[in-house]
């Protein structure tokens, strides 16, 4: 590919991926506010704090190591932004779809939690030292449920196809359901469900805001970022939920509507598909953030390596097994 | 070569001052390894007021009323009820029963608002936001009725020596029935969520738990000791004013649970039946409430004589939402303003405590654990010696406080 297209096109999805990041924490804002009796922010008011943030003085404390103290922003910046690259995006495929595929994405959402984790050891705070433990934990949690579930989708799509099933245009070239029998769609229901419970810990939301946790350790990680970073960290924030719940979508809901409305333009298919897509994700996150976060109290981190590392592991491998059952007697 | 013996790294958490878990400024140097907290220094002293100086020092004993009126914003009725019985006791002041049961109601009310705001406050700790924008919408029922009936939300200036300054009507009781029974009808769904829900018990079993003996050693009052299974509570143990007439009995939490085990569950238990417990006394006062005068004296000037001549020792003691208050005063004859006035407000008494009860929690636990016990701190602060010219503070430790007090009182006997 060209690679004037290579570098345009990926400082355009990180635009568009920062925008609708933003416009849909807005939403949310706005929907857990309405679940818990208060009028809430304006959907706009993302758009707000980054631009405020840029204006702040950016202050580092005395005892940060700044190099790495400021360069864990732009790394956390960075690597959530080459998430999009390979994550399929409004209804059309990934634009380096072909160079990478789902491991390359598992280890690339693994990258700006540890950006987080650098730079709250580098900020010297004791609180920020406990959030970057937190964080850690919490991040090596939730990497086995995030990886049974990918390895279970792969599998099942490797007996249908020749083609590399980790590669993002094979999994949305045969969509996972209709592959199914009735037992493995309970199985990928399962799946999903571990699916869901991760993007709340990848997004850092109650329940899983263990490494920011307010009221315990003051914003944890981020307790001395401020201005420019700390509004690096907050775009980062935005597109990585927004890069978890696209791929949500990829694996288990890649369906496009123009095939089915039978419209054949590329430029009118094309739009339809994006609006359907960000529906899509819309409907995800209200799932895995809003929901969730309005409805649950804070777990410790210990609780919470339990429910990964534990529990949703559990669920994960039980859907994949029905999954497998589901194969064997349909043989 | 000397090889050093290794330990375990502690490290210190600062959680204050200035905190987000902490409603008001106290400090607690935690001692933590890894997540565990080893112990805990508690550090009080940053809302110092001077307020018993400045309730010494009104013009009259009833602009001290006022005064400890605003100890504390949450507390505004149950310091001047106690200050009000400890004067009435030294200047033997007769309050008329009708008064008695309106200030019966006032501090009621008071404790349906301090401990739904304390429930909020709780659920906030514990990251549940949904709950905490719930529970103080539920409780805006309860400051509008304090405001319909007594004329403002907080410090609400009604009691008054020998009475109090504002009666209620009758064509106020339909209102404030109606009030009452909107609490028994949220009542289900508070039960639900504080002590059904899931996360909720997860956060909250075996958090923070103080034994039954720890209470009883550490002397821990109020909700916090009755939630250790310590069934102790001023208004069943010495009824004052009108609960003489009330039998109102000590909330244990094995009335729901069958057990003890004196964790923040607990706590919350007791805190969440105390309301129901509140709604039903203040029905049982509206229901007998007597006809009469609510005032023993209702001309200012002959009272403040009579405040001025009078000379004794009174001690008012009174069972506030967070646990037994106690004030006590002397007045001198001839002398227009209290003697004396001291202060002790049920935190003070509780915070010995928290040590005990944080050790070996997490810290996540703290939050929640600390305000498990709904510690007021502008009620607890006194003894602060701040030395001008250093700009050194420090707090007196028992020793000092000791040797103080002895030559305080060999001043006093001279």
């Amino acid at each position: 590919m060209n690679l004037v297209i290579i570098i345009f096109g990926s400082a355009l999805l990180v635009f568009i991926g920062g925008f609708f990041g933003m416009l849909y924490r807005g939403i949310d804002r706005k929907l857990v506010a309405h679940m818990q009796a208060r009028v809430g922010p304006p959907i706009v008011q993302p758009f707000r704090d980054v631009r405020k943030l840029l204006m702040k003085e950016n202050i580092i404390p005395d005892g940060a190591i700044s190099w790495l103290f400021n360069a864990a922003p732009f790394l956390a910046l960075v690597s959530t932004g080459s998430l999009l690259l390979f994550i399929p995006l409004f209804g059309q495929p990934a634009l380096l779809g072909t160079y990478g595929d789902m491991i390359l994405v598992l280890y690339l959402l693994i990258i700006p939690s540890l950006a987080f984790v650098l730079g709250g050891f580098a900020s010297s705070s004791p609180y920020a030292t406990v959030g970057a433990q937190r964080e850690m934990i919490i991040m090596m949690s939730y990497e086995a449920p995030l990886a049974v579930v990918a390895l279970g989708i792969a599998w099942r799509i490797s007996h249908v196809t020749a083609a590399n099933p980790f590669l993002m245009s094979t999994i949305a070239e045969y969509p996972i359901w209709s592959l199914l029998g009735p037992v493995g769609v309970i199985g990928a229901l399962l799946m999903l469900f571990t699916l869901i419970v991760v993007t709340v810990g990848e997004a850092a939301k109650v329940p899983f805001d263990i490494a920011e946790a307010e009221t315990e350790i003051a914003g944890g990680l981020l307790v001395e970022y401020s201005g420019r970073n700390l509004s690096l960290f907050y775009l980062s924030d935005v597109i990585k939920a927004f890069a978890m719940s696209s791929l949500v979508v990829a694996l288990f809901i890649p369906y496009n509507l123009s095939p089915l409305l039978g419209i054949t333009s590329t430029v009118g298919g094309g739009i339809i598909d994006g609006l359907f897509f960000l529906v899509k994700v819309f409907v995800v996150m209200f799932f895995s953030i809003s929901l969730i976060r309005a409805g649950m109290a804070r777990f410790k981190i210990s609780q919470a390596s339990t429910v990964y590392v534990l529990a949703m592991t559990m669920v994960a491998l039980v859907g994949m097994l029905l999954v497998w059952a589901d194969f064997v007697i349909r043989m | 070569m000397i090889q050093e013996e290794t330990k375990k790294a502690t490290y210190t958490i600062p959680v204050g001052p200035i905190h987000p878990a902490l409603k008001e400024p106290v400090q607690l140097m935690l001692e933590i390894e890894g997540e565990r907290v080893v112990d805990t220094d508690v550090r009080v002293g940053q809302v110092h007021r001077s307020i018993e100086w400045l309730g010494m020092n009104r013009n009259n004993p009833v602009q001290s009323l006022y005064v400890a009126e605003r100890i504390c914003g949450i507390c505004n009725i149950c310091h001047p009820f106690c200050l009000a019985i400890a004067v009435e006791q030294a200047a033997n002041i007769t309050v008329p029963d009708r008064a008695e049961y309106i200030r019966v109601i006032a501090a009621e009310m008071e404790r349906i608002h301090s401990h739904l705001l304390w429930a909020g406050v709780a659920a906030h700790e514990i990251g549940f936001d949904t709950v905490f924008y719930r529970t103080w919408q539920v409780r805006e029922e309860i400051m509008d009725l304090i405001e319909y009936v007594f004329g403002n939300r907080v410090t609400k200036a009604v009691l008054q020596f020998g009475g109090v300054r504002r009666d209620i009507t009758a064509e106020q009781i339909p209102r404030i029935r109606k009030s009452l029974d909107y609490y028994k009808s949220v009542f289900k769904h508070l039960r639900r969520v504080f002590l059904e829900d899931k996360t909720v018990r997860m956060r909250t079993r075996n958090v923070g738990v103080l034994s039954t003996e720890d209470a009883l050693k550490l002397l821990a009052v109020g909700p916090s000791g009755r939630a250790s299974g310590v069934p102790k509570d001023v208004r069943q143990d010495q009824p004052y004013s009108a609960y003489a007439d009330l039998n109102v009995k000590a909330i244990t939490p094995d009335i729901i649970t069958g057990t003890v085990v004196g964790d923040v569950y607990d706590r919350i238990i007791v805190r969440l039946l105390e309301v129901k417990q509140a709604v039903e006394i203040i029905e049982e006062c509206i229901e007998r409430m007597p006809e009469g005068p609510i005032m023993s004296e209702p001309k200012m000037p002959r009272l403040l004589k009579l405040l001025t001549d009078a000379a004794g020792e009174g001690v008012g003691r009174v069972e506030a939402p967070r646990g037994e208050d106690i004030h006590y005063v002397r007045l001198e004859a001839g002398q227009s303003t209290l003697a004396t006035w001291k202060v002790r407000a049920p935190t003070y008494v509780n915070l010995v405590a928290v040590p005990t009860i944080l050790r070996g929690m997490q810290i996540a636990d703290v939050p929640i654990t600390f305000a498990s016990l709904d510690p007021c701190m502008s009620c607890t602060n006194r003894v602060l010696v701040t030395d001008r010219v250093t700009g050194r503070k420090s707090v007196m430790g028992y020793e000092e406080l000791h040797r103080l007090s002895v030559e305080k009182t060999k001043e006093l006997q001279r």
